[in-house]
């Protein structure tokens, strides 16, 4: 769908005439991310990080399908191929820590666009979908980030894939032999690194496809806004392009700055230097953690210390960790407030900042090792993070009273204008 | 489409109101979902474990130059495994335990073999998420209960190799495992 007041494709040029009988490809690019696009005028940077994210995994791609040309996924020398790249091949080291660092420049803008949807409330009617397609993609990012990270077949890497494929054991009954099943024999080994270097080369185009979806279900109610009002009439929107192709342009430009910095002066500061040891079955690193971007994850996993009701610790576990993640699955109908922006939520005000806090501490604690007081810490931040979603977010969109909204984007634009 | 259905030879046998053409699709359906399980058996069950995988090599160890107090690590299916030669002090820690308390409850005597209950072998796998408990090499950490700890966690095992205190659901696996002399050992 578009606005009424959406601009037609109307090419004059004979090929371009020609080509839009043909394959309305032009066409469609005019109606999606064209001047036949409109959208409201006042969103500000946070809604630059969806089209980062897309940036971010063209990277991943295009400098992970030019790896895969010096890589080996065998046990033997799969360590001593990556180190290969690292030293030998023409360029290896600038496309091996592209690749690497690229993972966590993806993690920091999809983390920052999923805040911008719980802040800006982009998650509510008529965008669940969007917001659930997003949760899919996320959930696959994880899954192809964690084989990714054991390819180098560093300590990191191979104890990772034993802890992480571990989850599945915690299942009763069937969990072993799914564990099993999932790596190919009784530990990591060949058949599991062959596996994951397979998967993680199909998940980015998984992700590719589902980002199509994710896109389309965004183009029906078209983007939500800073003030959560709904666009009224043609005052309130600017064509997508020049003005947004502009603006992402320039928050591109930043992006890139702040990626090359990362990439080119400080490579290895989020990496593992245990990763830089081969891996070795018999000898477990003596504090093993994962990534940055699992850190809170891994707090939840590790909050459960001790059975209860007649669950085994470790089921509690794995249970906690996915349902962390799950969770945001029902999210958009455990909000029921009708005010789509936190700006105009003063009491969920309040409770929003002290969950961004509690994923501060979660991250905290899952970097930390398994030692008091990070557990006790762990714990309770675990506790918080389900009581937010599950009580608090409940209760409070019941009880809140929202500050008035601004009768129409462009009233909200211009008031704050004149208060400037 | 709408010209077969208002064919009226299509509803031709027609009894119940169920045509041929209903038959014809269920049976093609139902064919083409046979199908799509026949194939799809196989690309499943090539992610189990392999014949060379599962072959499983059973190992000989000789245990002779353990002393009492001391442990070995040795690897067995690509997976590490623990031979402990426990002192006497030990031996009691362990019988002392009221083993229906336990997480896991199983006797020292069930775990090892009679007349050796001084052999504990293990697998060196935490049963919580998989990492290699620390205790079998000198001057590593035992944990609260003088067996195995494994840092990952935080899981303590006794000198049975039992879970004690820790996120760890179960006991050291004791794999199968025969003595084929006074001190050489069959693992597998
Ligand atoms: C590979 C990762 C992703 C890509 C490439 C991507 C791409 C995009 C793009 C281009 C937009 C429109 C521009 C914008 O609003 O920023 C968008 C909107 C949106 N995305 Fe994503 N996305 C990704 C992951 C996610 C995830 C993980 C979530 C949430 C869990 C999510 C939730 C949303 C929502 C709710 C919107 C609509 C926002 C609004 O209009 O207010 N996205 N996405
Ligand atoms: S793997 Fe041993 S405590 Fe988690």
């Amino acid at each position: 769908m578009s606005f009424p007041w959406a601009k037609h494709y109307e090419p004059t040029h004979p090929f371009m005439q020609w080509m839009d009988q043909k394959l309305p490809l032009p066409r469609l690019v005019y109606n999606a991310i064209g001047a036949g696009y409109p959208v409201p005028r006042n969103l500000n940077y946070f809604w630059n990080f969806g089209v980062l994210a897309g940036a971010a995994l063209v990277i991943q791609i295009v400098t992970g399908i030019v790896l895969a040309m010096h890589y080996a996924a065998n046990g033997a020398v799969a360590f001593d191929s990556v180190e290969h790249i690292m030293r030998d091949v023409n360029s290896g080291w600038f496309l091996r820590y592209a690749h690497a660092n690229g993972a966590t420049m993806f993690f920091i803008v999809v983390y920052l666009h999923i805040f911008r949807g719980l802040y800006f409330g982009s998650y509510k009617a008529p965008r669940e979908m969007v917001w659930l397609l997003g949760v899919v993609i996320f959930l696959l990012m994880m899954a192809t980030a964690f084989m990714g990270y054991v390819l180098p077949w560093g300590q990191m890497s191979f104890w990772g894939a034993q802890v992480i494929t571990g989850f599945f054991s915690a299942i009763p009954v069937v969990g072993e032999p799914i564990r099993q099943w999932l790596l190919g024999g009784f530990a990591p080994d060949n058949a599991a690194l062959n596996r994951f270097f397979s998967l993680h080369y199909l998940l980015p185009f998984v992700i590719a496809a589902v980002i199509i979806l994710h896109i389309w279900a965004l183009h029906i109610p078209g983007s939500s806004n800073p003030t959560g009002v709904e666009v009224k009439d043609e005052q309130d929107t600017v064509p997508f392009h020049p003005y947004y192709t502009a603006k992402d342009g320039f928050g591109l430009a930043i992006f890139l700055i702040v990626f090359a910095v990362l990439l080119f002066f400080a490579p290895n500061m989020l990496a593992e230097p245990v990763n830089y040891v081969p891996a070795n079955p018999l000898s477990t690193p003596a504090h093993i953690v994962p990534e940055w971007y699992f850190w809170p994850f891994y707090a939840i996993l590790r909050a459960f210390t001790v059975d209860f009701l007649w669950v085994p610790a470790k089921l509690w576990g794995v249970i906690a960790m996915f349902s962390s993640i799950l969770l945001l699955f029902i999210l958009p109908w455990l909000d029921n407030s009708p005010v789509r922006s936190t700006t105009y939520r003063p009491l969920y005000k309040w409770f929003f900042w002290l969950l961004m806090f509690d994923i501060v501490i979660l991250g905290i604690c899952g970097m930390k090792p398994a030692a008091e007081p990070w557990v006790r810490m762990g714990q309770i931040a675990s506790a918080y993070y389900f009581a937010h979603f599950l009580i608090i977010l409940p209760i409070v969109s019941r009880i809140e009273r929202p500050l008035p909204l601004p009768n129409s984007i462009t009233e909200a634009v211009l008031a704050k204008h004149k208060a400037a | 489409m709408a010209v077969v259905e208002t064919d009226p030879s299509a509803n031709a046998g027609m009894e119940d109101g169920v045509r041929r053409r209903d038959f014809i699709n269920i049976a093609a359906v139902s064919f083409a979902g046979v199908g799509v399980v026949a194939v799809a058996l196989p690309l499943v069950n090539q992610m189990n474990p392999s014949a060379d995988v599962l072959a499983l090599a059973s190992i000989e160890v000789d245990l002779s130059a353990i002393q009492p107090g001391q442990a070995i690590k040795t690897s067995w299916r690509k997976q590490p495994i623990f031979i402990r030669n426990l002192t006497p002090a030990e031996i009691e820690d362990a019988k002392k335990v009221d083993v229906g308390g336990l997480r896991d409850p199983e006797s020292l005597e069930a775990r090892t073999k009679p007349g050796k209950e001084n052999w504990l072998i293990t697998l060196g796998v935490c049963t919580h998420l998989g990492c290699v408990p620390l205790g079998a090499a000198a001057g590593e950490l035992r944990g609260d209960f003088g067996g195995y700890f494994c840092p990952c966690h935080g899981s303590h095992y006794d000198t049975a190799a039992r879970i004690r205190k820790g996120p760890a659901p179960k006991n050291l696996v004791v794999p199968e495992y025969a003595f084929t002399s006074d001190t050489v050992v069959q693992i597998g």
